[in-house]
């Protein structure tokens, strides 16, 4: 009746889940029983799950990743404390059976379902008021999108309680993750996790191309579109483009794993290199989804808070598209030691080296920004600064790392560790936090505390340099990733600064949680009433904030790249005269979250091998889609009236005093 | 506020310096012990100072111009808000890095050739062959000249290359000895090659390098490098071992331990390592004699996948072999 | 194709229309080929997988001895079939006439539905024979392409019938044209993907 699921499922047997179990549950009950009491359930369903609105699924995009992030650093915070306990011949608290599972849920939940959500939250709220559209393409596939991640969340969290994540490592690689090796339900909850979120990340990617490419505001050529646009273009790109691969290669392994197929397993032919390869066939560009867009937050913020035009814009784009295209010719660099002849390491060496000068010329790029400009040391400015330096040091030892005979020595060591953390806390995470900061006021019509955001930069990258540069030492001292256990005294002093980095960088995160708490209850004092709070330069700026959930009452002409710098220093009276006309709009839908629904229903059905729920979950799946085809009432035209108020209100709004103005120097905390 | 930017970011710079400084001596990937470790020590230098060239510009321009062009009321330096172009800064920041990446990709195209872990060492003597085999979860080492086994145990000769012939007997393991040089994959069915040379007498540590389950963390060996008198002793002592490693010494093996000790094995199964490779090769293996085995092993390159990595690979697959012996 | 959608609109809003609006199925077919070429993508996959792995028979059957040549050559006519009867639907459309249409979509379904009839016949008798994907790599890299383009077929028929109920009950809409047109670019493209399978599966393995 319930397939391999039994009361055994459950960990009783482990005192650190039981007790983290024990908390989510009561916080969990807490915050149903609040919403209840407060009666929001009905305001949450209309106007936030089934809202197809792109700047609220932008922001529960972010919502969700952050707390993810919390999820994936108690992960790390773990890992750190565990090889620091366990490095002079103990065994630390978490035995290889949990210690496993921990590492792989860190790099599963941080790439996955902390770092893709960020990206692409930022990009949902961002880039359709950029390119001034009032909407995505494919409002309800928008949605859709954001419920399927949700349940690949919902997934990697609901193994906590209920059997065990894999043990494999983020990527799986069989034969490990086959069903000889790993014959519990862990890979199992992999495979659906990221199946179904991937889905949901494959229908982002086609929304936003179609989006950008056909919505952009008349005027707008491509090369006049803001370089975030450009960046979130080609990161698209790269998701139709690397996506199929990764669920074409999971699904290879599960007709593996549950059907006795041979594509990876050590016997009857299956060869595991082929996973290798079509694995980093996805992973390599997946990189570039991740860092292109959040190169695009700092060319935004560092020309806004510069007050300067961006340098180079036209040679900027051109190194975003180069990296588009190389990102698809150099995966066998995760991989030099596989055996490959010398002149195919050679050849996929040089190649990821050619990536570094587009990236490096987006470096000089931003810092001949700064010259000659007026930097204002918002945090923003300060995540940007980080990242610079930061990502340039990333850069050097993934250089390093793509000369094969130096690979040799440093893969799978903790130097390769030190390196991709360099490059993606170094990039996307500080990156993501730039862009929050920078579009929060966009999104929610208020800053965010300028105190908290600074404390936070400073706990985020003194912990990292603490927690990362022992870990590049300690790859020189000869020790690999992935030990549970070590036994040389020699490491212990390098585990330890890491250790302690860590968890300055918890204080980081800390900072971050209360920042946002201390900003909504200050959010009075900190309105931005202007709409232009930092003095922006491109279209979502030219719109109140909170921006309409229309956007735009008058959809914007664009002549020049800047358009809104240009259209300040023409003095153009933006309070336009026009008439307003009626704006088409999608409806609100449910059937995302409910198809997303039956998708939770399916994957976990099949992780437990409970055959007849999932039937029920594909029939529900289809049937909802079926049903949603015959409502011909999707969209509606929002009457001048209802246009005429709205924008009435946010002309009263300027009136009201702002925590800041365009000209302002000084941020206030 | 301002201040604060400038003394945290140079924050960072001295404990890196620092941390770098003091790894020196116990780094031993910066003390090799032979020819390869030794050129790949150098190499990881060499593009280091090179790369160097740039980083240490940018992460000093980025300091300078966000100190120099800091946003106060009384600021004096230049401000051009249009300015946006200059042909000679686009000239200089394509320029430079490309010299740079021409520079590096000249010295990876050699090293890789030279690094080569296929390739005998050249002035490295006769090599010793050893087979290596990873199980679950301990390194099986095969003598086949010397008729004798060990387990988490290697002994070679000093200045004498070893020509190890690496597959894996369950999931995929990576065989290295850090301060002999190259780790390579090791995986079932199919042969990877690495030649090493040990230049001074010692013990290093070995080790899996690449995640292979609950067992991983102590799935390494001891990698004694001695001088020839003493490895024939090492041979006799190992000859002198009672134990036998035939079938039922190898299903015995086959079962999945943890941190193991060294065991040695005094007599071996002839082929025993190709028998161990032959269930995860198609089952194309039965009848067949050691020749075709290993004429098997070294032919077969087929350039028709999509994926040139995997199919110029020397550790020919399943389907490759496969796809020989139809041939 | 998307021009046509345009030029028929209905007119309804026109005294107020904004220019996205006009475009939506315009908007929706160009978001429909973005899918395609990630669909694209996907087989690209399992015909490289396939190609590395079509050797690997693992003591198993080869190509040679299982593929019947003519019986995949009756279900390829089938398919080319309904591609051509499905053509004959859009030229109903496009002259507004929804009885033709629903007429020729009938025909392409049934089309369709023998391709996957035999399809499937065929893979029960390879897997009653002992030659199940379970046999060996080359076996699983088969039966996953194969059954992967059955399968896209099989949500095609889905998507055709619902259509072909839709438009009896409310004519050729705007909605409805726009769905006939997206579903046409699904059918001619798993057609061409057959060919592919047929050529570098079928043809290549039976020469083999």
């Amino acid at each position: 009746m319930l397939g391999k699921l039994t009361l055994e499922a459950i960990p009783y047997h482990e005192p650190i889940i039981m007790i983290v179990l024990a908390a989510v549950i009561l916080g969990g009950a807490a915050l149903v029983g609040f919403i209840t009491v407060k009666k929001k359930w009905a305001y949450l369903w209309n106007e936030w799950f089934t809202s197809v609105d792109h700047k609220k699924i932008g922001m529960m995009y972010i919502i969700v990743a952050l707390v993810m992030l919390i999820r994936g650093f108690s992960d790390a915070i773990m890992m750190r404390s565990q090889q620091m306990l366990a490095s002079s011949g103990g065994q630390g608290y978490l035995p290889p059976d949990h210690y496993d599972q921990i590492f792989t849920a860190h790099g599963v939940i941080m790439i996955f379902f902390v770092a893709m959500p960020l990206v692409i939250g930022l990009i949902n709220v961002v880039v359709p008021l950029q390119i001034g559209a009032r909407d995505v393409a494919f409002p309800f596939l928008n949605s859709l999108s954001f419920w399927l991640f949700v349940v690949g969340a919902l997934l990697v969290n609901i193994s906590l309680g209920l059997g065990e994540f894999a043990k494999t490592g983020w990527l799986a690689y069989p034969p490990l993750s086959g069903a000889n090796y790993s014959p519990g339900v862990g890979v199992d909850y992999w495979i659906w996790s990221l199946q179904i979120s991937g889905v949901g990340t494959l229908l982002t990617g086609v929304n936003f191309i179609a989006t950008i490419l056909k919505m952009r505001a008349p005027g707008m050529s491509l090369m006049k579109m803001p370089v975030f646009t450009w960046t979130a273009l080609c990161a698209n790109v790269l998701i139709v483009a690397a996506f199929p691969i990764l669920t074409a290669t999971i699904a290879m392994l599960t007709l593996d794993r549950y059907l006795d197929f041979h594509f990876f397993t050590n016997d009857l032919g299956g060869n595991m290199m082929m996973y290798v390869n079509l694995i980093w066939a996805w992973g390599h560009p997946e990189v570039y989804i991740l860092v292109l867009p959040v190169f695009g937050v700092f060319s935004e913020v560092i020309a806004t808070f510069s007050k300067k035009k961006l340098f180079g814009y036209t040679s900027l784009v051109w190194a975003t598209l180069v990296i588009t295209v190389l990102s698809f010719i150099v995966w066998l660099h995760h991989y030099f030691t596989m055996g490959a002849g010398a002149d195919v390491n050679a050849f996929f060496g040089i190649a990821t080296m050619i990536i570094s000068i587009p990236t490096g010329v987006k470096i000089f790029n931003w810092l001949f920004t700064m010259y000659r400009g007026r930097v204002e040391m918002t945090s923003p400015v300060l995540w940007t600064l980080g990242f610079i330096v930061t990502f340039t040091i990333g850069g050097m030892t993934g250089v390093l790392l793509a000369v094969p005979g130096a690979n040799y020595v440093l893969h799978n060591s903790l130097f390769l560790i030190a390196h991709f953390h360099n490059v993606i806390i170094g990039g996307v995470v500080f990156g993501a936090m730039a862009g929050i900061t920078y579009w929060f006021p966009k999104a929610t019509g208020f800053m965010l505390c300028e105190k908290w955001g600074k404390r936070s930069f400073w706990f985020w990258i003194t912990g990292f340099y603490l927690a990362f540069m022992p870990l590049y030492i300690l790859g020189f001292m000869g020790m690999t990733r992935r030990l549970q256990h070590v036994d040389n005294p020699l490491w212990v002093p390098y585990l330890v600064v890491a250790f302690i980095g860590a968890v300055l960088i918890l204080i980081g995160i800390a900072c971050t949680v209360i920042q946002i708490a201390v900003s909504i209850k200050n959010r009075k004092q900190l309105q931005d009433t202007t709409g232009d709070i930092w003095g922006g330069r491109t279209l979502e700026w030219s719109t109140t904030s909170p921006a309409p959930f229309y956007n735009f009452a008058h959809e914007p002409q664009v002549s020049e790249l800047d358009e809104f710098w240009e259209m300040k220093e023409r003095g153009i009276e933006q309070e336009a005269k026009k008439p307003y006309a009626p704006i088409h709009m999608p409806r609100n839908a449910a059937a995302g979250v409910i198809i997303s629904a039956f998708s939770l229903v399916f994957g976990f059905a099949l992780i437990w091998h409970i055959w007849w729920m999932a039937v029920v979950g594909l029939v529900g799946m289809i049937a909802t889609f079926i049903v949603r085809s015959f409502n011909y009432d999707i969209d509606y035209y929002v009457s001048v009236e209802e246009v005429e108020r709205v924008e009435r209100e946010g002309r009263e709004r300027r009136a009201l005093p702002s925590a800041r103005t365009p000209n302002d120097t000084v941020v206030q905390g | 506020m301002r201040k604060s930017l400038m003394r945290g970011a140079l924050r960072g710079l001295p404990i890196l310096a620092g941390l770098l400084m003091l790894s020196g001596c116990d780094a031993v990937l910066f003390d090799p012990k032979g020819p390869i470790g030794e050129s790949e020590k150098s190499l990881i230098l060499t593009a280091t100072y090179l790369m160097l060239v740039v980083v240490i510009p940018v992460i000093f321009m980025t300091l300078w111009f966000a100190w120099r062009y800091r946003d106060t009321k009384q600021s004096k330096a230049t401000y051009t808000p249009n300015w946006a172009h200059s042909t000679k800064i686009e000239i200089v920041v394509w320029g430079i890095p490309c010299l740079i990446i021409l520079a590096l990709g000249i010295l990876t195209w050699k090293s890789t050739h030279e690094l080569d872990p296929r390739a005998e060492i050249v002035d490295g003597g006769e090599p010793i062959e050893v087979q290596v085999v990873s199980m679950d979860w301990k390194w099986l080492f095969i003598y086949p000249e010397q008729g004798i086994a060990t387990v988490n145990e290697l002994a070679m000769p000093v200045d004498r290359q070893v020509r190890f012939h690496i597959t894996s007997d369950t999931v995929m393991n990576s065989f290295f000895v850090p301060q002999l040089g190259s780790q390579i994959y090791a995986m079932a069915g199919m042969e990877n090659r690495l030649h090493l040379i040990g230049s001074e007498v010692g013990t290093y540590d070995g080790i899996s390098a690449s995640y292979s389950g609950a067992g991983f963390a102590d799935m390494h060996f001891k990698a004694h490098v001695m001088s020839e008198g003493d490895f024939d002793a090492w041979i006799e002592k190992a000859r002198g071992s009672s134990k036998v490693l035939d079938d039922a010494g190898l299903a015995a093996l086959k079962e999945p331990s943890e941190d193991v000790a060294p065991t040695f094995y005094g007599q071996v199964k002839p082929n025993l390592y190709e028998q161990i490779m032959a269930p995860y090769m198609d089952g194309m293996e039965l009848g067949m004699s050691d020749d075709q085995m290993r004429h098997m092993k070294k032919g077969g390159m087929h350039h028709d996948s999509a994926e040139d990595g995997m199919s110029d690979h020397d550790a020919s697959g399943h389907a490759e072999s496969a796809m020989a012996t139809e041939e | 194709m998307a021009n046509n959608a345009m030029t028929s609109h209905d007119g309804a809003h026109d005294a107020h229309d904004d220019h996205e609006h006009h475009d939506t199925n315009g908007l929706k077919v160009f978001g429909f080929w973005l899918y395609l070429l990630s669909d694209c993508i996907l087989f690209a996959m399992l015909f490289a997988v396939y190609v590395v792995l079509s050797q690997a028979y693992a003591g198993g059957p080869t190509g040679a001895e299982i593929f019947e040549l003519n019986f995949v050559l009756v279900e390829t006519a089938l398919l080319l079939a309904s591609s051509f009867t499905y053509g004959l639907a859009m030229l109903g459309m496009n002259r507004g006439d929804s009885s033709a249409v629903i007429k020729w979509l009938m025909i392409t379904f049934a089309c369709g539905a023998g391709f996957i009839a035999m399809e499937i016949y065929e893979f029960y008798h390879l897997i009653v024979n002992g030659q199940g994907p379970d046999k060996s790599a080359f076996l699983s890299a088969f039966f996953t392409l194969v059954g992967t383009h059955g399968l896209h077929v099989t949500v095609g028929l889905i998507w055709m019938a619902l259509l072909i109920f839709q438009v009896k009950k409310k004519g050729l809409t705007e909605v409805h044209r726009g769905r006939l047109m997206m579903l046409s670019l699904f059918w001619h493209f798993l057609d061409v993907i057959w060919i592919c399978v047929f050529t570098v599966v079928y043809l290549t393995g039976v020469m083999l």
